[in-house]
C-alpha cells in the first residue's frame, strides 16, 4: 500500500459536511491500496463541485467544460491507454448537460471509471432540481414542483450494456472504498453512481434518509448481477429501498481494442514517419 | 492559344455524374492535359439535378470558368437547363434511352445501351462509360487507359459487369472518332508519375498526415466530411486513431482529450457544427491545449445551404469562443496552399499550445485540380515538449516572457500535468485572486505577439505598381487571379492581393502590399464583406468597391470581371 499523504493536494473550497469530504478521503484510500501512482493517474471532471475533486488530489488533472468531461477522457484514453483514467463529475453535469455523450460511453466501452456525485440538486448554481430530483421537488424555478419523474441512470446504463454498474453511498466510507477499487479494475467503462448528500441546498434527501434507505444488494438472495433483466429491475430499485453495490456486470471488448493502430503502444508522444513518396502514391 | 475546354456532365443524383467524371479527369490527367473539376450537387441522394465541370487545358489552370463545350446529358432537364450556355461550336453527348428532345442544328451523339452493348444486360448506367469514352473520342485520347481503369473499378461487382463497362467506353470512343472536333488533345506529353488530381481537402489531409496527425474525430457534415473521408480511407495504413462521435462537442472535446495526453490532434467541421463547437475552443485555448479545427464554410445562417459554397464565417472563426484568446486563422487558396496551410497549422498549435484554424469552404473541399508533386515539399513537425523528467517544482501554466509554458505529457515522467478551464494559478488550479488572473490573461495573449511574426501567406499577381488593386482570400484565389490575368492581357493595369494567412492579421505586409493603391476592391463571397471590415480594423484602410457572391456557387473569372465593370 502506498502513503495517503501521496495524494495530498490543495485546500478545498466545500461546504463543511458535503458529501465529497467522505468521497475524496475514500478514493485516496482506494488509490493507495491500489497502489495506482499520481503520476499515472488522470482524473478528468467538468463542471460543479464535485469536478473540483481532481484539483484536491494529486494526480493529472483535465478539469473541462460543463458536460464534456467523457469525451475528453475518451480521448486521453485513446491517445495513452497505459493511464489510468477516472471521471468525477456530478449528476446535472453527466445527466443533464452530458446526457449524449453518456450514451456514447455506454456503448463505445473506453476502459475508465466514471462517477457521477449524485446529490439529486444543482448546488454550484444554488440548489435547482437536476435530472434526479425527485417528482414535486419544489425549488426556484419550480415554484410548484418539478413535473416530472426522475431519470433512471442505472437502469439506462444497464439497458445500454454498460460493461460494470454500481452505486454507493457517501455515508459509508468502508463500502465506498470497495467499491472503488472494484470499478478502478474493472476493464472496460465502470459507472459508478455515488450517493452524496448536498448539506446546502438538499434538505430531504440527507445522509439520515439514504441510510434508512440503502441496502448491500449482494444481500439479495436472488443477487445475479450477469443477469440483463434481474440487473435492470433492480437499477429501477427507487424510494422506500434503494440498492448499493455491484448491479451490472457485463465484461466485453473495449474501445481501446477495436483500435489496431494502438497495438504499438500509446500515440503520445508518437510522430510517425510517413515518407512523401508514398502519400503522393496514395493520393495520386 | 492555349486550348481551353469546358465539359459540363449533368443528370440526376445517383445517375452516375462522378463516375463518369472521375475516371475522364484522370485519363485527361495521365494524358498530359491540366485539370480543374469542380462539383455543383443538391442536398439529396437521388434525382433532382447535380453536375460537374470539368476544365481541360495544356496550360496551368487556377479554376472554373463560365461556359460549355461539351455537354454530357444523362436526362433531359440537362440538356434544357445547360444547352443555353453551349458556345457555338460545342458539342452534345446525351443518353439516347432517357433525352428525347435534342433542338435542331446542335451537333451531338446519342448514346444508346443497345447501340453499346448490343444483346446483353447492361444496366443503364453502363452508358456512363460510353460517354466518358466518346469524350476522349472526340478530344483523340487513346481510350485505353480509360477501358482498363473502368475494368479495374467494376472488377469488385464481377467479370461480366467489368466487361460490359469497358466495352461501352471503347464503343462510345469509336463512335465519337467519326466526328470532327476543333480541340484535340493528341499532341500532349504524357507526365511521369505520379500524376497528382486532388481536391483541397484531400491536399488538407496529405498536409496533416505529414504533419504527423494521429488523431481524429468528428462529426459527419457537408462540406467537412470530405476531408474526414480523406484521412479514415487510410487512418489504419498510417496509424490514425479516427472515433465519428454522437456529436460535434464531443468531437473538439475529444480531440483536445488526445492532445492533452499526446497525440496529434485534430477535429474539423461545417456551420452549424461549429457553432457547437465553440465553448470547447475556449477550452482549447485556456487549457493551452494544441489543437487543429477545419471550418469547411457553406452557407447560413443555421441550416443555410448545405451543399453549396461560401466565405460567411471568417468573422465567426476570428471571435468564437468567450472573452480574447489567441489563436491563428488559416484560408488555403489552392491544394498547394492546404498541404502547406496544414502543415502550418499543427506547427503553430504545437508550439505555441492553442487552437489554429483552416478554414476552407465547399468549392475548396470539393474542386480537383492537376498538382505537381514539387507543390507538396516534405517537412517534419517536431514536438515542442520535452519527455524527459525536468526535476524541481513543474508547472504547467508557468509565467513566461513568451506566453509559452513548457507542456509536458501525462504518464511520461513524475510531473504532473494538471490542466483547467477555470482562471488557474502557475501550477494549473483554480483560483478566483483576480491578480492571477489578469497576469494569466496577459500571459496567453502574448502568443499572439511571436506568432505574428510567423504569418506570411501573401499572394500578390498583376502589375505591383498598379493603381486598382483586387483583394481577396481563401479559396477565391483561382478566379482572382484569373481575372487579374485576363484584365492584364487586355493592357489594364490591376494588381491582386490574396491572403491566406488571416490571424494574427499580418497587418505589415498588407500596407506594404496596398501601397499605392488608388482603387481597393474587395472581392469576397459573404455579403457583408468580412475581409474588408477585418481590413478596416486592422489597418485603417477602407475598401472602396467590393465585389461580392453569396449564392452557393463560387466565383469564376467571369463573376468577378462583371463586378469590375465601371471600375477597370
Amino acid at each position: 500500500m502506498l502513503p495517503l499523504s501521496l495524494y495530498d493536494s490543495i485546500e478545498s473550497a466545500w461546504c463543511p459536511g458535503c458529501g465529497n469530504f467522505p468521497m475524496l478521503k475514500a478514493f485516496k484510500q482506494a488509490l493507495a491500496e491500489l497502489e495506482i501512482r499520481p503520476q499515472d493517474l488522470v482524473v478528468v471532471s467538468a463542471i460543479g463541485q464535485s469536478s473540483k475533486f481532481p484539483h484536491y488530489l494529486k494526480c493529472n488533472t483535465f478539469n473541462g467544460i460543463h458536460g464534456r468531461a467523457l469525451p475528453v477522457a475518451t480521448g486521453i484514453r485513446l491517445a495513452n491507454p497505459g493511464l489510468k483514467v477516472v471521471v468525477t463529475v456530478g449528476d446535472g453535469d453527466q445527466y443533464g448537460e452530458g446526457g449524449n455523450h453518456l450514451l456514447a460511453a455506454f456503448r463505445r466501452n473506453p476502459d475508465l471509471t466514471l462517477v457521477v456525485h449524485n446529490n439529486q440538486i444543482y448546488a454550484l448554481t444554488k440548489g435547482q432540481a437536476s435530472p434526479t430530483s425527485d417528482q414535486g421537488t419544489k425549488d426556484t424555478l419550480h415554484p410548484q414542483g418539478v413535473p416530472y419523474p426522475p431519470l433512471h441512470p442505472l437502469a439506462l446504463a444497464v439497458a445500454q450494456d454498460c460493461s460494470w454498474v454500481g452505486r454507493s453511498f457517501a455515508g459509508m466510507p468502508q463500502h465506498l472504498t470497495e467499491m472503488y477499487k472494484k470499478a478502478l479494475t474493472h476493464k472496460g467503462m465502470a459507472f459508478l453512481e455515488v450517493l452524496q448528500p448536498c448539506v446546502s441546498f438538499n434538505k430531504i434527501n440527507t445522509y439520515e434518509w439514504y441510510r434508512q434507505r440503502v441496502y448491500e444488494v449482494e444481500t439479495r438472495p436472488d443477487y445475479a448481477p450477469g443477469d440483463e433483466l434481474w440487473a435492470y429491475r433492480v437499477a429501477k430499485e427507487w424510494g422506500e429501498r434503494i440498492p448499493i453495490g455491484v448491479i451490472y456486470l457485463n465484461p466485453r471488448p473495449t474501445l481501446e481494442e477495436s483500435f489496431p493502430q494502438l497495438k504499438d503502444g500509446p500515440l503520445a508522444g508518437r510522430l510517425p514517419e510517413r515518407p512523401l513518396a508514398e502519400l503522393l502514391a496514395e493520393f495520386s | 492559344m492555349p486550348i481551353d475546354l469546358n465539359i459540363l456532365i449533368g443528370g440526376a443524383a445517383g445517375q452516375g455524374v462522378h463516375s463518369i467524371t472521375t475516371p475522364l479527369a484522370k485519363s485527361l490527367v495521365r494524358a498530359g492535359a491540366r485539370v480543374v473539376v469542380v462539383q455543383d450537387y443538391q442536398s439529396r441522394i437521388r434525382g433532382g439535378h447535380i453536375f460537374n465541370l470539368l476544365r481541360v487545358s495544356d496550360a496551368p489552370l487556377a479554376g472554373p470558368r463560365e461556359g460549355v463545350d461539351l455537354l454530357v446529358a444523362l436526362n433531359q432537364e440537362t440538356v434544357t437547363l445547360h444547352l443555353p450556355e453551349l458556345s457555338p461550336s460545342g458539342f452534345l453527348i446525351y443518353d439516347a434511352d432517357l433525352v428525347k428532345e435534342v433542338p435542331a442544328g446542335v451537333a451531338a451523339l446519342g448514346l444508346s445501351l443497345e447501340e453499346l452493348l448490343p444483346g446483353t444486360k447492361a444496366g443503364e448506367i453502363a452508358v456512363n462509360a460510353g460517354a466518358s469514352g466518346a469524350i476522349l473520342g472526340l478530344l483523340d485520347v487513346p481510350v485505353t487507359g480509360l477501358a482498363q481503369m473502368l475494368a479495374e473499378s467494376f472488377a469488385a461487382k464481377g467479370e461480366e459487369v467489368a466487361g460490359w463497362n469497358k466495352q461501352a467506353a471503347t464503343r462510345g470512343w469509336e463512335l465519337a472518332q467519326k466526328f470532327p472536333h476543333p480541340v484535340s488533345l493528341a499532341g500532349l506529353t504524357p507526365p511521369a508519375p505520379p500524376r497528382l488530381l486532388l481536391s483541397g481537402h484531400e491536399a488538407v489531409a496529405m498536409g496533416a498526415l505529414m504533419a504527423g496527425l494521429t488523431f481524429i474525430s468528428g462529426y459527419p457534415m457537408t462540406p467537412w466530411t470530405s476531408l474526414f473521408n480523406a484521412v479514415a480511407q487510410r487512418s489504419l495504413k498510417y496509424g490514425v486513431v479516427l472515433e465519428q462521435a454522437e456529436d460535434e462537442i464531443s468531437a473538439i472535446n475529444m480531440a483536445i482529450g488526445a492532445s492533452y495526453a499526446g497525440a496529434r490532434a485534430m477535429t474539423g467541421t461545417s456551420g452549424g457544427g461549429f457553432c457547437l463547437m465553440t465553448e470547447a475552443v475556449g477550452l482549447a485555448t485556456m487549457t493551452e491545449t494544441p489543437l487543429v479545427v477545419v471550418v469547411a464554410q457553406r452557407p447560413g445562417p443555421s441550416t443555410g445551404l448545405p451543399t453549396r459554397t461560401s466565405q460567411g464565417d471568417l468573422q465567426f472563426v476570428l471571435w468564437a469562443g468567450q472573452d480574447d484568446g489567441p489563436r491563428a486563422v488559416l484560408a488555403p487558396g489552392s491544394p498547394a496552399q492546404g498541404y502547406a496551410l496544414a502543415l502550418k497549422a499543427f506547427d503553430l498549435a504545437e508550439r505555441y499550445q492553442l487552437p489554429v484554424f483552416i478554414l476552407t469552404d465547399q468549392y475548396f473541399a470539393d474542386s480537383q485540380h492537376t498538382c505537381r508533386a514539387e507543390d507538396f515539399p516534405a517537412r517534419r513537425i517536431p514536438f515542442a515538449l520535452d519527455l524527459k523528467p525536468a526535476g524541481g517544482v513543474y508547472e504547467r501554466y508557468a509565467l513566461t516572457q513568451s506566453g509559452i509554458s513548457p507542456r509536458r505529457l501525462p504518464g511520461f515522467g513524475p510531473e504532473l500535468v494538471v490542466a483547467d478551464s477555470d482562471e488557474h494559478t502557475p501550477d494549473g488550479h483554480l483560483t478566483e485572486d483576480l491578480g492571477v488572473r489578469v497576469q494569466m490573461h496577459d500571459k496567453r495573449l502574448r502568443k499572439l505577439t511571436a506568432m505574428a511574426g510567423e504569418m506570411r501567406g501573401l499572394t500578390t499577381a498583376g502589375d505591383p505598381e498598379a493603381p486598382v488593386v483586387l483583394m481577396c482570400w481563401g479559396s477565391s484565389l483561382g478566379p482572382v487571379s484569373e481575372a487579374v490575368s485576363r484584365l492584364q492581357a487586355e493592357k489594364v493595369a490591376v494588381r491582386m492581393v490574396h491572403l491566406s494567412e488571416l490571424w494574427p492579421f499580418p497587418r505589415e505586409a498588407v500596407m506594404k502590399a496596398l501601397q499605392g493603391a488608388q482603387k481597393l476592391v474587395v472581392a469576397e463571397q459573404n455579403a457583408s464583406g468580412q475581409l474588408a471590415r477585418l481590413l478596416r480594423q486592422e489597418t485603417g484602410l477602407t475598401a472602396t468597391q467590393a465585389v461580392r457572391r453569396y449564392d452557393g456557387r463560387p466565383f469564376t473569372p467571369e463573376y468577378i470581371l462583371r463586378g469590375l465593370a465601371g471600375v477597370v
